[in-house]
């Protein structure tokens, strides 16, 4: 055991795994001598040789391209794609082909990639380094989508995601890189995809929230009084419905706090699941705390665009009242 | 101030048979008669199955289907280099060389019938599904060669496009890689001067695909793509410089298309009658029966023999197409991930 951050948890997970299965390469832009520019391969390179921490051209649809055919051919590929924003041009290979190729080849050929790629804003970065992507990804049957929120998750479900046999998006929170200390083990260890953690039991409300903004919910909630159970989704496909289900037929109320453009989210899609599952449990109709439908903004409006601990508090007040 | 030339650089070109079925001995590759046999049959085999689709087509007995015809020795050469564990990245209009790699003809018709099974390569050779959006398949075959090159195995991976498929970022990126890590990759592209109606001139400005290789630092070679000792050949040496850790070779087949782009295409509005004529003077399965027929590698009776047997053979695919079974509804759901998810599971149910 030892404490570390996101970043360190990353790094050692790749490390574990590099180590354990010679089939497992990481490929990217910087990600060799310079340690990636998060530091999140600081040091592989060295330890694991140039074949397998790979710096590529730069070229992020070539990185993800080649890495479906490394993958179909025997090796297990983990991609990083420097920003989130950057994903766009290999999102073509992701739609056209990772995606699809178990279903086109009857089960003959798999992708057993991992994309990661820091998501979320947060850092005072750039356009387009700070996008939440997990909406156009999950709308795309074929690829898991996990969303670690805090380093002993993140180190399990990378490993995790690693040994899964289907292609994983594995979306790093950026902003909380370096923000939360835990202990994590040195040894490798999984935390199952598909499965939510219920971090805070409650009675009153379910506020459900994932990546980055968990911090954030978690922080602005202890500022109520209200019972509240959090639940921490970890993984948005496969979705843990029946994790959610169960805590709203509890609680009766449901807030969900997220990043992402308000319209056409993967929140929409929770509380469709909620309203299919247990519409007659709720007790008020399901809030949304989220970013807004407009461009990611740039330093000067970024605090008013993630959602903050006055908008949380709000939403709970909102919620309760009706 | 200095200024000079610091590079020059030369584009081959490689033609073994003349559009009169004249071999230029020298430059003829290494073939056993049963070989240059072999390819012949399967040219045949590959055109009496292009032309029974097209009428399966009209007679509403498959869906749309892209047709070859002209295209045999551009698709029938490469493919009969390659070993079965060697692997193939196929486009929409491979049919040729699938066949040639083995893809029974009954689930080439199964996919064109809108039956996504017919698309599963048969487990003894490694053929990737063809690829329908243009040139995405070229980076697979990079990352495919890349890894063979990590694990120290000798296969290839060979990936056939189109000229329209050069002008894409996948193109670039793919040679990119390809040279960068100098894997053991084969790029085929057919250049059969047409992406449907557009010419290869607003494809690009360069005078031959071929030498777009230079700029990656990989060898590059303008073929006769209608013939098919040379497509042979080109492809052998290719082969057998990937297998020898010297890295991709891209191969420009310079053909024509003798048919419409697809089954729903009519090429007659794009294209002079002359400019087809001038081309079917090229045409590959004659050509080489000229050679063999000089050869006495064939005559009136073996060419019969090949094509009734061709024909009996197409025949019995169409009857064992016909009598398939459709997919089950749940089938859509079964390959989405390596096991049903909580929600597919659902999602199976409500397709009962």
């Amino acid at each position: 055991m030892s404490k570390m951050n996101i970043v360190e948890a990353v790094k050692s997970a790749l490390g574990n795994e590099l180590k354990r299965d010679k089939r497992v390469m990481l490929l990217g832009e910087d990600i060799g001598k310079n340690g990636g520019v998060f530091r999140c391969t600081d040091g592989l390179q060295k330890e694991f040789g140039a074949n397998r921490v790979v710096d590529t051209p730069l070229a992020e649809l070539g990185i993800i391209g080649t890495s479906v055919g490394l993958a179909v051919n025997g090796m297990r590929p983990v991609a990083e794609i420097q920003f989130s924003g950057f994903i766009y041009a290999p999102f073509d290979q992701i739609y056209t082909h990772v995606s699809k190729i178990r279903t086109r080849s009857s089960g003959r050929f798999s992708v057993p990639l991992v994309l990661r790629t820091p998501y979320g804003g947060g850092i005072r970065a750039l356009e387009l380094h700070c996008e939440s992507v997990e909406g156009h990804l999950a709308h795309l049957p074929g690829i898991k989508v996990v969303i670690p929120s805090g380093p002993y998750n993140a180190k399990g479900l990378l490993i995790a995601a690693i040994r899964d046999p289907d292609p994983v998006m594995f979306l790093e929170p950026m902003r909380i890189y370096r923000a939360i200390k835990e202990e994590v083990p040195e040894e490798p260890y999984t935390v199952p995809i598909g499965k939510a953690s219920v971090e805070q039991e409650g009675s009153d409300l379910t506020v459900i929230s994932y990546g980055a903004m968990l911090k954030q919910t978690k922080q602005a909630l202890e500022k109520s009084d209200r019972s509240i159970e959090i639940i921490d989704l970890r993984s948005i496909v496969p979705l843990d419905t029946e994790t959610i289900i169960n805590s709203i037929k509890k609680t009766g109320r449901c807030i969900i706090v997220t990043e992402a453009p308000k319209t056409a989210g993967f929140h929409n899609e929770i509380i469709a699941r909620i309203n299919e599952k247990c519409f007659f449990s709720l007790e008020a109709p399901i809030a949304r705390v989220t970013g807004y439908d407009c461009q990611f903004p740039l330093a000067k409006l970024e605090d008013y665009y993630i959602p903050d601990e006055k908008r949380i508090l709000r939403a709970v007040d909102n919620v309760m009242s009706q | 101030m200095v200024k000079k030339v610091i590079k020059n650089f030369e584009v081959e070109y490689l033609q073994v048979l003349d559009e009169n079925g004249k071999a230029d001995e020298k430059l003829m590759p290494k073939l056993s008669d049963k070989q240059i046999k072999e390819l012949y049959d399967l040219m045949i085999l590959g055109r009496t199955f292009d032309d029974k689709a097209f009428s399966l087509q009209r007679q509403g007995r498959i869906g749309t289907y892209i047709q070859f015809k002209g295209q045999e020795a551009s698709q029938v050469g490469p493919a009969y280099v390659l070993q079965d564990k060697d692997w193939m990245f196929p486009m929409y209009r491979s049919i040729g060389a699938l066949i040639a790699r083995k893809h029974p003809m009954h689930k080439l018709l199964q996919y064109a019938g809108g039956d996504i099974r017919g698309l599963r390569s048969p487990d003894n050779v490694n053929n990737f599904p063809i690829a329908i959006t243009v040139g995405t398949q070229m980076t697979h075959a990079v990352g495919c060669a890349w890894a063979s090159k990590l694990k120290n195995e000798k296969d290839v991976s060979l990936v056939y496009f189109g000229d329209g498929a050069t002008s894409k970022g996948d193109f670039h990126e793919s040679l990119n890689f390809a040279g960068v890590f100098k894997v053991p990759a084969i790029f085929i592209c057919e250049n059969n001067q047409y992406a449907i109606s557009t010419q290869i001139e607003r494809q690009t400005a360069a005078e031959t695909i071929a030498q777009r290789a230079i700029s990656y630092g990989i060898k590059g070679i303008q073929v006769d793509g209608m013939d098919v000792f040379a497509m042979y050949k080109a492809t052998q040496e290719a082969a057998d410089n990937a297998r020898a850790g010297k890295g991709t070779t891209l191969i420009e087949a310079y053909t024509y298309r003798l048919c419409d782009h697809s089954t729903s295409d009519d090429a007659k509005k794009y294209r002079t009658e002359q400019e087809f004529k001038s081309w079917m003077k090229k045409e590959p399965v004659l050509r080489l029966e000229k050679y063999m027929r000089s050869k006495k590698l064939l005559n009136d009776k073996y060419k019969r023999e090949v094509t009734k047997k061709a024909a009996e053979q197409v025949e019995k695919e169409v009857e064992i197409y016909e009598n398939l079974p459709a997919p089950k509804p749940g089938e859509m759901l079964k390959y989405v991930y390596s096991e049903l998810t909580p929600n597919l599971k659902e999602q199976l149910d409500e397709l009962k």
